[in-house]
This record gives C-alpha cells, structure tokens and sequence, in this order.
C-alpha cells in the first residue's frame, strides 16, 4: 500500500527520520552488535583483558545443563502465565459481554491492574504470600498447606505465575472483549433459532471467531512471559530457590550484571534474539494474514 | 441480549465480582498494609480494615524514604518517574510522528531500508540487549541522569507503526488540495496531519506513559544515586534492607504512591487508553 | 519550577564551595544503609573537619553487588571512585584487578603514613594480605558470625537458658524440647553458605578449597564434598525434615525471623546485633556457633565477613595522599572503637580491641566481645585464614542453590555438594582463563 500524492524534497524526509535513525543506531544497532562481538569473548570483570575465543561461549552453553533447565524453566513459566492469563481472560470476558447492567463498572474494576509495573505487582504478591507475615499464607496455614516459596520451588514458581497473571488478565481481557463485541449478533441469533443453547453456541460460534484474537494474544502473552515479567522475578523470588524461577532473560541480567561474565552472558543474549526474531517472524506473519482478509 | 436466562445473567455477575473482588485483593492488603504499624503488619493475621497511621506512613516515606533501606524521600522517587515517564511518552511520540510522516508522505533513497531498520526494533526489547547498552550510556557518560534514563528508551518502533498505518488512511485527496494550495510538506504536516492526529496521540501517549513509568531493569541498571531513583526502584530499594526487617508498611504506602499515578490514568483516560491499546498492538 | 530555582542554587554555592577553598576531592562509594550510613557519614564528616586539604564525599550505591558492578562500570567508563567499599567475596576479583586497583600497602608506603598489618587481628589481615605477606585492601567493616538464643523460648521449653548449645549434639536436644514446647521455628540461619560452608569449615580446620582456600592461586578447587562437610549438611536437611530448621533465604532474611521472637536459635551475623537490640521483645544472648565435638580440632576459629575498602587505580598522586591520611585516620583506635562500639562490627585492630576492653564497654555488653573471641579462639591455620576464590559472587551462589535443593528435600547432601563442586570449580575454571596474565 502505497501513497499515490506525494511530496518532494532531496533533503526534508533525511530530516525528519535522524532522530529516529540516530537514537535506533546508538541505542539499538551499536548495543546488538557489541553483544554479538562479545560473545565470541573472554573478558575479566574490569574489562583490563579480553580475547577472543570463538564459540567457547557457546559451547559452555550448550555443556551447560543449568541453560537447559533454564530454557524448561522459561518454557513451563511463559505456558503457565500464557494459558491460565488467557483462559482467565476470556472467561470473564464472556461474561463481560453477557451483562447489560454495570458492563462499564466491571471493566473499569478488570482493567487497573494493567497500569501497574511489573515488579509492584511482585512486590504485592509477595507481600500476601510472604513466609511469615502473609495473610494469604497464614489462611493456607489454617487449611494445613505448608507455604514457604523461599525453599519450595514449585510454590515459587506458583507465586511469579499468579503475580504474572494478574497484571495481564486486562490486557487479555480488553482484546477478548473487542473481539467478542465485533462478532456479528445476527449469527448468534441464528443460531439460537435453531435451537442451540448458550454454550453450544460458544464452541461452535463465538469461540472458532475468536480463534485469531486468541493466537495473537497467544504470541503477545508469551513475549511478555518471556521479557515483561522480569521486574516480577527481580522483585520476589531473584530466579530462587535453586533456580526454580530463573527465566532465560533473568540468566542473562544475572551472569552479566551480577556475576560479571560479559561473554557468557552476551552469548545467551544472542540466543535470545534469535528467538524473539523467531516469535516475532511468526506474530508478523500472522498479523500479515490478517490484513488480508 | 440473544434471549432472556436470569440464571446465566445471575452466573455471569456472580463471576465478574468475584473476578473484581480477586483482583482487587492484593491493592486492599496493600492499602490496609499502609496505614498500620509495623507490629501491627507482623502480629500474623494482619487485620483487613485500615490502621491510624495513614498520615504517618506516608508522611514518612515522602520526606524521609525508609529508616533502614535506601533513605531517599519518595516524593523525589516520584519527580524522577513522572520526568521519566512523560519525556520517553512525548519523545517517542516526537520521533515517531515525524519520521512516520517521512516515510509515508515523501519518496526518497534508503526509504525501505529506514523502514525496515525501525522495524527491526521491534524484535529485540531492551532486557536482551541491556548489558551492552548500558555500556554505550556508560561510554556516553549518561549513568545517572535523565538523558540516559529516557533516551536509550525512546527508540521502539512501534509508534511509527501506528502514525504509518494512520497516516495510510488519510485521503490523498488532502494532501491533494494542500498541494494545490501550494503548501509545502510542513505546512500540511502542521495544519492537517498533526491535528488529524490528535486521537492517536492522546491514545498513544496514555499507553507510552504507563510504559515510561513502569520501566524497571533500565532504571535499576543505569542509576546509581539515590536522587535518581524512579519509585519503582525504590521500592525495591527498600525491600534489600541488609540487617533489618523489612518495614513493610513503608514499602506498601510507596506501593500505593507508585501505582496510583498509572492507575488513575488508565481509568481516567479509559477511552484512549483502550484504544490506544488495541492499536499499538495491531 | 522550583527545582530548577534549587539546582541553579546549589550549583550557585558549589562554586562558592570550590571558589572558597581548593580541596580535593576523594569520592568513597559504599554499601551502608540506613543506621550504619549515618554512622559511616559521622567518619566522613569528623576526617574533613580534622584537616582542610582533602575532603571525602561518601556515596551510598546500594547493596555490596550493586556497589561493586557499579564501580566496575565507571571503571570500564574511566570515572571509578577513589575508594570503593568490597564486600568479602569480592575480594578475589579485585585482587586479580591488577592495574584497576592501588594495594593499599604501596598507598600508604608512597604517601609516608603509618600503616602496620600487625596492629589488625590476623583473622582480618590474613583475609585481604597476598602471598607475599603484602595488605591489599584496607580491613573496614569486620563481622563474623555468631549463634543467638531466644531465652524466653528455652524457659518455656524447660531449657536452661543460660546453657545455649555448645555442640551440634546439644543442638538436637535443645531443638526437640523447643519443638515439643510449640515454637513455631526451632532455628534459622542467615547467609547459609557463610554459616554451613565456609565458616563451618574454618570452625572445624577443614578446606574450603586447595590451594590454602585458593590464596595460594587462581587454580584451586573446591573440596566441600568431603565426608564431614557431606554429614553437616545432611544433618541440616534432616533438620529441616523434623521442622527443627526453618529455610529463611541466601542473604540476612533469617535476622527479622529471630528478632520477630519466631525462631528460638538463630545463626547471623555479628552486625545483626544492633537491629536485635531494637527490636526483640524478648531476652536472648549472643554466642558462639556449635561445633562437632568428635572433629579433632575443633572448634578452631571463624572467619570474617563484611567488607574492606579498596583503592582504585588512575587518580592523581594528590588524591592518593589524601586516601592515605583518610585510612590513618580511620586506623586511629579510637575512631576504630566508635565505629566498633556504634555497629557491632568487629573492632579489627588489637589496640581498639584494648581500647574498648579497657572503657568498660563488654561488662555492661557481653555479647559484643563474643565475636572477637570468636575470631581469635586459636592461631588461624590454612584452613581458617579466610578464603580467596575467583568471582565467588557466583560460587557462593552455585552454594547456595545447592544448599536449598538439600533443604527442600530434592537432592540428598553428597550429590548436592559433589554437584556445588563441580560447578563451583566451573566458575574457578572460568576466572582463571579470563584472569591469565
């Protein structure tokens, strides 16, 4: 799709674009590209030497069972918080969409959580759920569960899912609702002529109409599992405990912030792209789909 | 409404309060959490209705931080979120409208190539790349200033994106009779495609401002100093509070001062924020 | 608006400062929040009112890990601090940084200030001293760790309470009757790598690694798989099974457990003091960690923690002069008791130790002296000199998971610690190759 009028100028459009272009090189391609060169290096933590070493980095990666476990890690997190954020979401949507009466109340009420940032949301939770001090705990206590995610990895695991989740189901639910709102009444009124009842009527209907809504938030839940939620692992359980929670990009901050390994780090960092270029490939191609019909 | 089942009505409000009650949950204990003591916050169960000390705990953490944590008064914490918040928002919108204009509007060498190296940023958010980055700030000397606290953060592609797809659906016929007119690029820019735009901003700016106040990785990285901090570190700040327990009724109430800002602009500017949302996205 | 006003004005009476008086400048990051910041300022503010040349600015840069990144950031930017304070773990990397740091023996020989590593308890000095006997960092903040009792909770488990468990037999006895007796938590550590790993070893005069604890080079491994180290660790996993040991997390989370009166028995760091002092409502004392009675030797004597404060490289020779008037008067016993007596660090030279001996100071507060006592309990072997590992920021970590998945009950002590070994040794491996010079 191209513009058909068009203005003319040798110079103003060079112009208009140098902020973009100059803030995008300084702070996107020359970063990228120094993660690439360093990870094909062996630095000390000063930086006083560094030398080249091929693909040692990698190689230690890939010798490395605790990249894999983080990889297993990163793979049932981003599923957790993507399917029960999703499923979540379109549950209350659904009936969202149902009620007439308090329908603005209810969204108003569903929606907030999205403003809040990622490690308040932490913070919060981990406030209810703390060890000692946790209302939440204190009442699993009284129903005889054991609740103590500093030591108990699955309940740590547990805790960033729900922290996760609850930041995300506004954003789920606001797609889900647009989505729902544009299905045609007519078909649904069709359908409930020939005799199909309410639920009926969702899995034959409403839910295949919804399939494209639900891979796109598909695709945009996994991203954020992947990269948005590092504020909530920071801010709670640091990728503990022995690294129950420790996600892809929260092994790249920790070896090369804390642990000062720059070109182990940058070498996972380039994984990493690769992936999100993968997931990004699929999202496009898909949005691509879309425009056209 | 299909036809009438008072039942299904009857279920599906039943599902929405209790959707509303579990989500607003953590906000109730964190609020309740801010206006007691700290013995109190300890003596498990905490109580679930608000304490006397509002006014104290909030008083506190605005003029003093926390006394075992990080010292820095919050009110500062939440200068530094707001400067962070509104210069990336208006800088990306800045850049973005500017540059979306150039690509749509004119036909010039290294178009496709521009287009496609904005594009790429989309790809990579800032946590995969943030080691080097923090470097480049470094190797600029911007650590702990609001130049390396916005700038780095201003470069995303998607609200080009979204000013490209809008400025697709203008009608040539516009841009036309302005040629006609004999106006030139800018004076169209300025009398017809910004305030044709204003929708579009205001939404974008409601999505890019929570965006600019919730940034946490590049923050903790890039500041050192305690007059830097942005409230969201803060907090975090305080939470590390080596020896000492953690007061937890001072986080809370810097919690709440975190997050109400974002919130209110959520539900206030609900309209643009939805909209804004469903566009960014598409 | 009004920011602005304030910037111009404080830019307005920084020249005014500068105009007034051509000090230099010495800028000191550290890590000391709250309580401990103001008592770091207090140093800070007497050391500039006693002279007029040198004038030290602290800058508190968050915990010891984001302190330390951060100097090395600036450094790799040519903007370090003059003095950067390095928790004990760091240690390692900053004496491989040669060329990034000034050893504070040559500081202080260039600059003609008395400077005596005799005068520090060689339980400090043997920490941040290299082979060839030279100081490289200057000893700050000392603190060893010590086994605190909630007296209350031994009362009311017809314990006697002043009869705190000497050895980790009466450890089992004392926590069944405290268990029996209802307490919630039996026991709790901060630092558990501090605590069961390294000072475990030091206590008993068994390695950490070879090489004297890696002091005598970058190549030495980890030997904490050994039998005795595997019997600990599987007797705290046992522990933590009976409910008698309560995980509170890797850094000071178990400090606000025992202050809370929640655990009976609790093992942190001597600098927890303060805060249990403010905070417990209950009667508790401060005393020495258990030992085996049956491991020949023990107990030997503990090991330090804390930080030391190191010089970093590139500065003018006028700044480093004033660094090293700045550590004179630091090392003066009586600003040495002051920082001592207002902490609870350890007070790190014999002459403050004399010195607050002398004021009176442990008659009215035992607990205080516990730690020094602790500290020079017997004449540091290899074994208990202190410990000098390559980026042990990651290894202390790879301990600490290793330790959880022992406490969570997922792996037994023997495979967790070979596997703590092995991939401890991947870290030492690493620095060393990156370190080769």
């Amino acid at each position: 799709m191209e513009k058909r009028v068009l203005f003319r100028s040798s110079w103003l459009p060079y112009l208009l674009v140098a902020p973009q272009v100059a803030v995008t090189v300084i702070f996107f391609f020359w970063p990228a590209s120094q993660a690439i060169y360093y990870a094909f290096q062996l630095q000390d933590a000063f930086g006083l030497e560094s030398r080249f070493v091929g693909l040692a980095n990698f190689q230690d990666l890939f010798h490395d069972d605790r990249y894999f476990e983080s990889f297993k890690t990163t793979a049932i997190f981003s599923g957790l918080v993507a399917c029960s954020g999703i499923g979540i979401s379109l549950v209350l949507a659904t009936m969202a969409d149902r009620v007439v009466r308090g329908a603005l109340a209810y969204k108003t009420l569903l929606i907030w959580p999205y403003a809040v940032a990622p490690a308040i949301a932490g913070v919060l939770w981990a406030f209810i759920f703390a060890p000692s001090i946790g209302i939440v705990t204190y009442a699993l206590q009284k129903l005889g569960i054991d609740w103590n995610w500093i030591i108990n990895g699955d309940q740590a695991m547990l805790l960033v899912v729900i922290a996760s989740v609850w930041k995300q189901i506004s954003y789920n639910f606001l797609f889900f609702l647009a989505g729902l709102q544009s299905i045609p009444k007519s078909l649904i009124e069709a359908a409930a002529i020939d005799g199909a009842g309410p639920f009926r009527r969702f899995w034959t209907i409403v839910f295949p109409l919804l399939s494209p809504t639900t891979f796109f938030l598909l695709v945009v839940n996994i991203v954020y599992a992947f990269f948005d939620t590092f504020g909530v692992i920071d801010a709670t359980t640091q990728g503990g405990p022995a690294q129950a929670t420790q996600i892809l990009v929260y092994k790249v901050y920790y070896d090369g912030v804390k642990a000062a390994d720059l070109g182990g780090s940058s070498a996972q960092s380039v994984i990493l792209m690769a992936i999100v270029i993968a997931l990004t490939a699929v999202q496009f191609r898909f949005v691509e789909r879309k425009v056209q019909y | 409404m299909v036809e009438n089942r008072p039942f299904l009505t009857f279920v599906a409000h039943a599902v929405l309060i209790a959707g509303v009650v579990v989500v607003a949950f953590p906000l109730w204990v964190t609020f309740v959490a801010s206006t007691l003591t700290y013995e109190q916050i300890a003596n498990v169960p905490m109580p679930l209705w608000p304490g006397d000390q509002f006014l104290a705990n909030y008083g506190q953490v605005l003029t003093a931080g926390s006394t075992k944590g990080s010292a820095a008064p919050v009110s500062t914490m939440l200068f530094n979120s707001l400067v962070m918040a509104v210069v990336v928002a208006v800088g990306k919108i800045c850049i973005s409208i500017v540059s979306a204009f150039a690509v749509v509007y004119f036909r010039f060498p290294l178009r496709r190539f521009i287009f496609w190296m904005i594009f790429v940023t989309l790809m990579l958010p800032i946590e995969v790349r943030i080691i080097p980055t923090f470097k480049v700030a470094s190797d600029l000397g911007i650590l702990d200033s609001y130049l390396g606290l916005t700038l780095p953060l201003i470069a995303s592609a998607t609200a080009t994106f979204l000013f490209r797809q809008f400025f697709m659906t203008i009608p040539d016929e516009l841009a036309e009779a302005a040629r006609i007119d004999g106006a030139g690029p800018m004076r169209f820019f300025v009398d017809v495609v910004l305030p044709l735009s204003r929708t579009n901003v205001a939404a974008l700016f409601v999505i890019l401002f929570i965006f600019g106040w919730n940034q946490y990785l590049w923050p903790l990285l890039i500041t050192g100093q305690e007059s830097m901090y942005t409230v969201v570190i803060g907090i975090k700040r305080m939470i590390v509070g080596g020896d000492a327990a953690t007061e937890w009724q001072l986080v809370m109430a810097t919690a709440m001062l975190a997050l109400m800002p974002p919130a209110a602009v959520v539900i206030l500017m609900q309209k643009w924020f939805v909209k804004g949302l469903v566009e960014t996205e598409k | 608006m009004t920011r602005k006003l304030l910037q111009a004005a404080l830019v307005a009476c920084a020249f005014a400062a500068t105009g007034a008086q051509a000090q230099t400048e010495i800028q000191w990051w550290h890590s000391m929040g709250g309580a401990l910041g103001d008592k770091l300022n207090e140093l800070a503010t007497q050391f500039n009112k006693s002279q007029g040349d040198y004038k030290v600015v602290p800058v508190y840069k968050g915990s010891y890990p984001e302190s330390m990144t951060a100097a090395i950031a600036a450094f790799r930017a040519g903007n370090a601090p003059h003095i950067l304070q390095v928790f004990e773990v760091g240690t390692a990397t900053m004496m491989s940084a040669k060329g990034a740091v000034v050893p504070v023996y040559k500081l202080m020989k260039d600059s003609d200030e008395p400077f005596d590593p005799k005068a520090y308890l060689p339980a400090v000095s043997g920490y941040y001293t290299d082979a060839k006997g030279n100081m490289l960092s200057f000893p700050f903040n000392s603190s060893t760790v010590l086994f605190y009792v909630n007296k209350d909770a031994f009362r009311k488990a017809g314990l006697d309470p002043n009869k705190p468990p000497k050895t980790w037999k009466d450890f089992s006895q004392a926590a069944e009757k405290l268990k029996a007796s209802g307490a919630k938590c039996v026991y709790t550590t901060s630092w558990p790598s501090w605590m069961h790993v390294e000072n475990f070893s030091a206590w008993h005069n068994v390695p950490i690694g070879t090489k004297d604890n890696g002091m005598g080079g970058l190549d030495a491994k980890f030997t904490i798989n050994s039998p005795l180290h595997v019997r600990h660790v599987s007797m705290l996993g046992d522990f933590a099974k009976k409910g008698w040991f309560t995980y509170a997390g890797r850094t000071s989370q178990g400090d606000a457990k025992f202050t809370s009166g929640e655990c009976a028995m609790f093992s942190g760091s001597a600098g927890a003091q303060a805060g249990i002092r403010k905070g417990a409502k209950f009667d508790w004392s401060v005393n020495m960690i258990p030992y085996h009675d049956d491991v020949k030797g023990a107990p030997q004597n503990s090991i330090i923690g804390g930080a030391s404060l190191w010089v970093m490289g590139g500065k003018t020779n006028n700044a480093y002069k004033g660094v090293a008037k700045f550590f004179a008067f630091l090392s003066r016993p009586e600003v040495q008791m002051a920082w001592h007596t207002g902490t609870g660090y350890v007070p790190i030279t014999h002459a403050a130790y004399e010195l607050t001996r002398k004021s009176g100071f442990y008659a009215k507060d035992p607990g205080a002296e516990v730690a020094v006592k602790q500290l020079t309990n017997k004449a540091p072997t290899a074994n208990s000199k202190g410990l000098r590992f390559g980026n042990f920021v990651q290894g202390r970590e790879v301990i600490e998971e290793e330790l959880e998945s022992v406490f969570a009950g997922k792996k037994d002590a023997k495979s967790a610690l070979d596997e703590a070994v092995r991939r401890g040794n991947e870290v030492l491996r690493k620095f060393e190759s990156a370190n080769r010079s």
